[in-house]
């Protein structure tokens, strides 16, 4: 099922900007074009590009967001979420508990 | 006469003439149109389903640039459903990696509040342990489900043992008493899992046994959000219409029996529901066609009377879905597409 519905009518996850554009869903209640739009303009790249999975790698990787292949020393978790956070300028709940619990 | 192939509500296979497709179209849409007195489908919108269905290919998708973001209901517990032996960390990573997912969701394999309350002392540090390694937004999920909180698995009188026999005030106190019980665990397991990190709480099926279960899953949202201001809720339906089981239950004045989608959005709002998904049922006696029609009808509404992301529940047995086991691919892409594109949805 789930397959099927990302293949059909999903961004992409980390893929593309699928989870970035959700995390504007979540944290601010946009609506898809409106948090397709602030995406993309933090991103510097157009709406069009988002699903785009060969430009939003290089993006990716610019950017260091994360990537889907196995590469060394590219963020790969909650270091990758530090700088989704501050390019998005949202908080994520657990970057804030982690920045907590290292203080 | 060529002939369509399509399905029916239950996945077996039939084939349509170029007027029994229009026709079920037509009257898929009418029946949601009749039942909420909302407005049916436009005819450029019959006009694209039309095509959509006459279309051969075995898998379709959205036009470049309508894509949407997925949002999961029971995410980690599908690999184990499907026999596959794998951690939750593990599905999670697979889901992130693999399946292109835009976000995710752990949950426990029993998928209720009631049952998941229990294990929080080891959900906690798991549900941490994949924040470290993962990037897409984490959903901890489960269902309200009311009636586990009726007897013999729970404290409360069974409603549906006394409506029968003609107790209908102790069958309303009965559910009264199970909201109670349903809303400490929900308020408990939200908690303490947004305290752990994660980025939403899921309520999913949220009214499956009837209106007692939507005013418990507000009341708890209601409760959350007061708490935690930023916490994203997501809140999952589970049918067309709020089953009348009480039938006197009200949240903000509006009485809950009866509400079609586009009106439970509004109560969900009011709550402070971050994303809301209308689940509409399908009939197993109609076509596919006639199913998504009815849907995007419905669905189609409750995006325009809302204010917030509206992911639409398009699993199995809702959304234009046959109730198989195993939802065919031309079905599943079909419902996927037509009801991006005609109902304008921020996810699914």
């Amino acid at each position: 099922m789930h397959i099927t519905h990302s293949i059909a009518s999903g961004m992409g996850g980390m893929r593309t900007a699928g989870d970035l554009v959700a995390r504007m869903q979540m944290s601010r209640s946009m609506k898809i074009k409106e948090a397709k739009e602030y995406v993309a303009s933090k991103l510097k790249v157009s709406v069009s590009d988002l699903a785009d999975p060969v430009v939003m790698s290089e993006v990716r990787a610019d950017l260091g967001i994360g990537r889907v292949n196995a590469l060394p020393r590219v963020p790969k978790g909650i270091d990758a979420k530090f700088r989704i956070a501050e390019l998005l300028a949202i908080e994520i709940n657990c970057v804030k508990l982690f920045k907590d619990r290292i203080k | 006469m060529k002939k369509i192939y399509t399905r029916m509500g239950d996945g077996s296979v039939v084939e349509l003439s170029d007027s029994e497709l229009r026709r079920d179209l037509e009257e898929g849409t009418q029946d949601a149109a009749k039942r909420a007195n909302i407005p049916p489908l436009s005819e450029d919108d019959l006009r694209r389903l039309v095509e959509l269905y006459q279309c051969p290919d075995k898998s379709v998708g959205v036009e470049r640039g309508k894509e949407v973001v997925l949002s999961y209901d029971s995410g980690t517990t599908k690999f184990n459903r499907a026999n596959v032996s794998v951690s939750k960390l593990q599905s999670l990573q697979i889901y992130e990696r693999m399946l292109g997912a835009d976000t995710m969701e752990m949950g426990h394999m029993d998928y209720s509040y009631k049952a998941a309350k229990h294990i929080m002392w080891i959900e906690q540090p798991e549900f941490e342990q994949a924040l470290l390694v993962t990037i897409p937004p984490l959903f901890y999920g489960a269902m309200p489900n009311l009636g586990l909180y009726t007897q013999p698995d729970g404290p409360c009188a069974n409603p549906m043992e006394l409506l029968p026999r003609g107790k209908i005030r102790e069958a309303r106190a009965a559910q009264e008493e199970m909201i109670e019980h349903a809303v400490k665990d929900m308020v408990y397991v939200g908690s303490v899992m947004y305290e752990s990190g994660a980025d939403g709480i899921n309520f999913d099926t949220t009214g499956a046994a009837g209106d007692a279960d939507f005013l418990a899953t507000l009341r708890a949202v209601e409760i959350l959000k007061s708490k935690y201001p930023q916490m994203c809720i997501e809140m999952g339906m589970s049918g067309d219409f709020i089953l009348g089981m009480h039938g006197e239950l009200t949240y903000d004045g509006v009485i809950l029996a009866g509400l079609y989608p586009h009106k439970q959005v509004e109560l969900a709002e009011k709550a402070g529901v971050t994303i809301f998904g209308p689940a509409i049922n399908t009939n197993t006696d109609k076509s596919c066609p006639w199913n998504v029609a009815r849907a995007a009808t419905f669905i189609k509404a409750c995006v325009e009377n809302s204010h917030i992301p509206i992911h639409a529940n398009v699993g199995m047995g809702v959304g234009g879905i046959p109730v198989t086991e195993t939802p065919p691919v031309d079905s599943v892409s079909r419902a996927s597409k037509a009801l991006v594109e005609i109902t304008r949805l921020d996810g699914l």
